[in-house]
């Protein structure tokens, strides 16, 4: 690591934690009332999304009525996707003449980008037409971010609301992440990738007569328009097969660094949200500070187990599978941003990384996805971690556990241990069934430890709603598309409907005043506690299929084994 | 619920247009205003002939070119991508010794030139993986050793900003540099 490299590590921390608290306050803003923001234009584009669309923004709505709604634009989302996919022959926007995609690959993708997920079992430049990734998949990657978004600024009104059943409206709530957030914060990203290389056009592909004489087929498209929102909204599916680390979608050191702190700037900015109005600023940062803890852990764990010396080919740090304009340490950088946040965007092949790397970019996955996490979904799967925290700290002493002045009880617990076991569950009994059944050991393309890693990082991936690949392993074939299209869907809403419910149930509670026996939430104390339970939680359910898969492929490159 | 659909359908109506319509239309109008060679895929013209793009790494098999780094997609860009091995494959470790045998088998090989880049088209050599061609070059030429030492220096970028990334030089651009090097020297 050279000191640039330590200086640009101080800076992006610099700037996430400075950039946290103004963009938590905008969002508290935005999301605390329905006063216009966008100025007169704003305004006026907002209420013609209500007029149209039938919704009444004044009209609160219980949990069940907020699910409810959540669930009927999601699902229709999965439609229009796949719909898209199935006519895109048909269908203008189309250069190169792309066929349909397959029923099956079709669905996957369709359920991938509803979900935040952003898995893809296809290759961008030779699946989707230009009109596919505009209407359907760029659509899906600002309208799931605004989902995780709205589901996030609910749980925050369940704990700062008290006596009532209205959360607020699905509608407004989508609407306004949209409007007011990711689409200006995308135009402007965009547009300065562009200025880095990003291409944007609607051309079909260039061909180029190369200075040896040879035809070389250059695919083009409208790439930065879908890769700004891919960044902010935590989506990561890539417009090219290679993702970032396509020159097209990531041509320089700056658009790199510039991802990197787009993929995390929202999550972040959700923790100071969320202290504001939850009245608990500290809580705020304390929630912060565990994220960009555990974050700055694994960033240095990965960089050293990256320089471990590979006696196969004499040295560490190998370039197979990483960009000459990153390097080792940004490469490794942006493999933990990605899979901290559940972003799933790639600058180098994962798959090609050091074992241990690989593991600590599964790991950052298997914890649930709350080291800032995704938009929204961050947040609100570090709440489900939070109140378990609590509960546990409520056993300790005795005493009723009880969360800024709610009282945590059966009701709220049950939905939280669902939360947490729902996509684990999917994670090891995907993985266990795919390592005994041909269709799932068909696809693998490493053998040894690396294999079960395949499969295992696949599920993973899914289940967490990352999206970010050991690719290796072929997942375009009825198998994986369907198995992993049921991983990411229950991994988004199995953590999605509970964390309603717990909205709903704290935000009917009457808010009790703290007393000296509070179990104070904004302190050191519980920062470690809650670190603690993440990791004891995310080892004890991970612990055994990583020994299996990075741990021991880790030992055996330190005896110079191949396979 | 019936009433929510209608209002879903709508809402995705609209969404659509919006984000999948106009913004994507507005966006390249903008771009192609504001940065019409990048918003193109930054394509490079030799007599009103496209010879490639300054991002996309080609193919150069000759002795007389500068070599990028493998490409386990053949510099094919449909599609792009990696080899996606592990550090432990066999079959890393046969690429990685045939690789050296395409540089006589020296034990100081930059080892980017030995391993395949993450998109299979990374356009990009470190300074240390040019110069160390320079030799093959200037023999397959007939160049003396020190002038395309300083044309790699002179089209060497440094980490930008001074901090970010690595330094780097642009195989294609080099290349195209060394063409005309050559036809200043015989016109």
């Amino acid at each position: 690591m050279k000191p640039t490299d330590l200086f640009e590590l101080a800076l992006f921390l610099v700037l996430l934690t400075a950039l946290t608290p103004p963009l938590g306050a905008y969002l508290h803003r935005l999301f605390r009332d329905t006063e216009p923001v966008g100025g007169p234009a704003g305004a006026a584009l907002e209420r013609f999304f209500y007029r149209f669309s039938e919704v009444r923004p004044g009209q609160g709505m219980n949990w069940r009525q907020y699910a409810g709604a959540l669930m009927v634009f999601n699902l229709l989302g999965v439609l229009v996707v796949f719909l898209f996919q199935l006519w895109q022959h048909a269908l203008p926007l189309n250069p190169a003449g792309l066929p349909a995609v397959s029923w099956h690959s079709a669905l996957n993708t369709a359920v991938s980008f509803v979900t935040n997920t952003n898995w893809q079992g296809y290759a961008g430049e030779t699946t989707m037409s230009h009109l596919t990734q505009m209407m359907a998949l760029t659509v899906q990657n600002f309208v799931s971010a605004a989902t995780g978004l709205a589901v996030a600024v609910v749980v925050a009104r369940g704990i700062a609301r008290k006596n009532t059943r209205d959360l607020g409206n699905f509608w407004v709530d989508l609407v306004r992440g949209v409007l007011f957030l990711l689409l200006p914060a995308s135009v402007i990203l965009g547009l300065v990738l562009v200025g880095e290389g990003v291409v944007q056009n609607f051309s079909a592909a260039t061909a180029a007569t190369t200075l040896e004489g040879v035809t070389q087929t250059i695919p083009l498209g409208p790439a930065a328009s879908q890769i700004a929102i891919k960044m902010l909204g935590t989506n990561g599916g890539g417009f090219f097969n290679a993702n970032a680390a396509h020159p097209f979608e990531n041509p320089t050191p700056l658009s790199n660094f510039l991802q990197m702190l787009a993929i995390f700037v929202i999550p972040a900015a959700l923790t100071s949200m969320y202290g504001r109005m939850t009245g608990s600023r500290r809580h705020g940062w304390v929630i912060f500070g565990v994220m960009a803890f555990l974050f700055a852990a694994f960033t240095f764990l990965s960089l050293w187990s990256e320089s471990v010396v590979n006696p196969l080919f004499g040295t560490g740090s190998l370039m197979e599978g990483k960009e000459t304009r990153f390097g080792v340490f940004n490469s490794i950088l942006f493999s933990i941003v990605t899979t901290a946040a559940s972003c799933g965007a790639v600058n180098a092949m994962h798959a090609s990384l050091s074992p241990l790397s690989g593991g600590l970019a599964l790991l950052n996955m298997q914890l649930g996805e709350v080291i800032f996490g995704g938009v929204g979904a961050g947040l609100y799967g570090m709440f489900l971690f939070i109140l378990l925290t609590v509960f546990l700290a409520g056993l300790m002493v005795g005493r009723t556990p009880e969360y800024l002045g709610k009282k945590i009880e059966a009701a709220e617990m049950r939905w939280v241990i669902l939360a947490i076991v729902a996509p684990s569950a999917m994670i090891l009994l995907g993985t266990a069934i795919s390592v005994l059944t041909p269709a799932g050991l068909s696809s693998l393309a490493n053998g040894g430890p690396h294999g079960l890693s395949e499969i295992l990082y696949a599920f993973t991936s899914a289940a967490a709603n990352n999206g970010s690949a050991f690719a290796g392993l072929n997942a375009n074939t009825v198998y994986y598309n369907l198995m992993l299209a049921a991983a990411m869907f229950v991994g988004r809403f199995a953590v999605i409907l509970p964390v309603l419910a717990i909205a709903g149930g704290l935000a009917a509670k009457k808010q009790s005043p703290s007393s000296a026996g509070s179990f104070e939430v904004d302190t050191g104390l519980f920062a470690v506690l809650l670190t603690g339970v993440i990791l004891i939680v995310g080892g004890l359910t991970f612990f055994p299929v990583m020994s299996l898969g990075p741990i021991v492929e880790h030992f055996l490159l330190l005896r110079g084994q191949s396979f | 619920m019936i009433r929510e659909f209608g209002t879903a359908l709508r809402m995705m109506f609209l969404m659509t247009l919006l984000l999948g319509g106009l913004y994507p239309v507005l966006m390249t109008g903008a771009a192609e205003a504001m940065f019409p060679a990048a918003a193109s895929g930054s394509l490079i013209e030799r007599d009103g002939r496209v010879v490639g793009s300054e991002l996309i790494a080609q193919k150069f098999t000759q002795e007389g070119f500068f070599w990028p780094r493998p490409s386990a997609v053949d510099f094919n860009p449909l599609p792009s991508g990696g080899s996606n091995l592990s550090p432990v494959a066999k079959q890393l470790r046969e690429r990685w010794s045939e690789r050296r045998a395409l540089f006589a088998g020296r034990d100081d090989v930059p080892q980017e030139l030995l391993f395949a880049s993450a998109s299979g088209l990374d356009p990009h050599l470190s300074p240390a993986g040019a110069l160390f061609q320079v030799p093959r070059v200037a023999r397959a030429r007939g160049v003396a050793e020190e002038r395309l030492k300083q044309l790699v220096r002179d089209h060497t970028e440094g980490p930008q900003w001074g901090f970010l990334g690595e330094s780097r030089v642009n195989v294609l651009k080099l290349n195209l540099a060394l063409l005309d090097l050559l036809s200043e020297r015989n016109p």
